[in-house]
């Protein structure tokens, strides 16, 4: 059993984004981190401080702790985004922006 | 021709719905703004629609009266009663001088383009979040809240990892655990520091709600046929990982919440979901100047027509204090009522809702009497290293916040984050609030925040001046 059968789900056709250059399926109506937990991805960000690996936490756009680079565009909440098809996705090391 | 008198309501969970649904049913006006693609809330969150789910029922519990809720709006609004407003995140609630409102929102998940909605009363049903209490190893990727883990599976039919433990304390561990049981996760153990017996303390209060104690049988029967293996009255101690979760540290508690020398043991797992318990989204609240109160002082105060004290503003739900979706309904309900009689300018007459009234008094003593026997174990916060981080966003750790408190003399929230920045960063405090006053023993008090998530600075621009 996985949660797509048990909710007899028929989504639309799949397709691929990229995950730090890795093609990584997914199909529409998943989020960011649905798609990478998914691929059994965990970890998409390192923090600003110490470097540790972070991934969701909190699920519903609360915690901040998801964020995600996608497209170039850094501080995404992967548990919110919806993916397309195409999404660049890259890991987000500290702010995102290339200042520290 | 003057136009009919119009009502906000912020929130499209059971709260937010069901009042939005009494005041259209009695002729207001309704926007109905909410921040996720569909009405639902956490507890009716629902498959994204892209997913295709033919039974969407498989998840959840009381589907019967989400088809009744969903039925009622869909009709509203096909009849342009009710106008529903989906992925539009609130960020403030502003009361003008001639006494409407202004509610601003950030629109889709880009959440770079402002929407703001002009109103005569406003409903505030923005529900809750989850409290969790930090261990060592609780920043690991793997170690997720308890309700991510269930609104993931809900709104993404995905699963966290193949291997959990469900952990914490509070009636929302059993619908997780057995909720990613069925749709394909091995629970390795369902991990409740609140004894069996702490229930029974409480019994006069949780007999009174035969729904409930059915409810109760029913997880039990799940648990067992999952074959998930239930330790109350233990915890969590530690997660282990490097750069993911590979294991977890349970331990017995005894009857003072102190660890039971000798009985930790390690259980294997790619997934920790955790949680202790709910606190209500108050921020909306907190800026239009509602006072809070409540048993911790964060919940919005209101009347017996769900009224706050700014006029022209009701609160139903979780915002209240955490009770559960029946208690929500029944707060939404009597809500929309007095919303539609107070804006004809009449007074409401409370025994058109004497049943929703007999329920919210019933369900308020039940919660009651469940968050006591729910506690947080007492010592978590000493068995914290000084080397965990408690605040997430800003990587402050135990340690940091002890010194704030003990030599820097801080003694309120707020001092401690400015010495340490814990509760400064993206989350705004949310997350590690209740951890930073566990450990110092500051109050629990609300943020304060002007802002109920960050905003664009290109949208404050582009705001009108009026």
């Amino acid at each position: 059993m996985n949660p797509l059968e048990l909710a007899r789900s028929r989504p639309g056709e799949a397709f691929t984004v990229t995950f730090d250059d890795r093609p990584v399926p997914a199909v529409p109506g998943q989020t960011v981190a649905a798609v990478l937990w998914a691929a059994g991805v965990t970890a998409w960000r390192s923090t600003r401080g110490a470097g540790r690996p972070r991934g969701v936490f909190c699920g519903i756009g609360v915690c901040f702790d998801c964020l995600v680079t996608v497209n170039g565009r850094p501080n995404q909440r992967a548990c919110l985004v919806p993916v397309r098809p195409g999404d660049a996705i890259r890991t987000q090391e500290g702010t995102g922006h290339d200042d520290d | 021709m003057t136009e009919r008198a119009h009502l906000a309501v912020v929130g499209a969970g059971p709260a937010g719905l069901a009042g939005a649904l009494a005041a259209a049913d009695r002729g207001v006006r309704v926007t109905l703004v909410d921040a996720a693609e569909q009405a639902g809330g956490q507890f009716y969150r629902q498959p994204a629609r892209a997913l295709g789910a033919r039974r969407p029922e498989a998840l959840h519990h009381q589907w019967r009266t989400w088809r009744r809720l969903r039925e009622g709006i869909e009709r509203h609004i096909a009849a342009g009663r009710i106008t529903h407003l989906t992925d539009h995140h609130v960020w403030a609630v502003q009361r003008a001088s001639d006494s409407s409102f202004t509610v601003y929102a950030l629109r889709g998940p880009a959440e770079e383009e402002g929407a703001t909605v002009r109103a005569d009363a406003v409903l505030l049903a923005t529900g809750g979040y989850e409290r969790v209490l930090p261990f060592p190893g609780w920043t690991l990727p793997g170690v997720v809240t308890a309700g991510g883990a269930q609104a993931m599976l809900k709104g993404a039919l995905v699963l966290p990892g193949r291997r959990v433990v469900v952990a914490g304390t509070g009636p929302l561990l059993l619908p997780v655990a057995t909720g990613l049981a069925a749709a394909g996760a091995r629970v390795a153990a369902l991990v409740e520091s609140a004894a069996p017996v702490a229930l029974l303390r409480g019994a006069p209060a949780l007999a009174a709600e035969p729904g409930k104690l059915a409810e109760g049988a029913w997880y039990a029967g799940q648990l067992m046929r999952h074959r998930i293996r239930t330790l109350s009255r233990h915890s969590v101690v530690e997660a282990h990982g490097t750069d993911r979760l590979t294991a977890v540290t349970v331990a017995a508690l005894r009857n003072d919440g102190r660890i039971r020398p000798g009985s930790a043991r390690r259980i294997s797992c790619d997934t920790l979901a955790v949680g202790h318990g709910m606190l209500p989204h108050t921020d909306l609240a907190e800026t239009l100047g509602c006072t809070l109160s409540g048993p911790t002082g964060t919940a919005v105060r209101v009347d017996d027509e769900q009224r706050t004290d700014v006029p022209g503003v009701w609160a139903a739900g979780e915002t209240t204090g955490i009770g559960g979706a029946a208690l929500a309904l029944a707060e939404g309900h009597i809500a929309g009522r007095s919303i539609a009689a107070r804006l004809r300018g009449v007074a409401p007459d409370p025994r058109s809702w004497a049943a929703s009234a007999r329920a919210r008094a019933r369900l308020r003593r039940f919660f009651a009497a469940l968050e006591a026997a729910y506690a947080p174990p007492a010592g978590w916060a000493d068995r914290l290293t000084d080397d965990t981080v408690v605040c997430r966003c800003e990587e402050v750790t135990a340690g940091a916040v002890r010194t704030a408190a003990r030599s820097l003399g801080a003694g309120d929230l707020r001092t401690v984050k400015l010495f340490t920045r814990a509760g400064m960063g993206w989350c705004q405090g949310r997350m590690c609030a209740p951890a930073v006053a566990g450990l110092t023993g500051c109050p629990l008090t609300a943020g304060r925040r002007p802002f109920a998530r960050p905003v664009p600075l290109g949208v404050l621009a582009a705001l009108p001046d009026d």
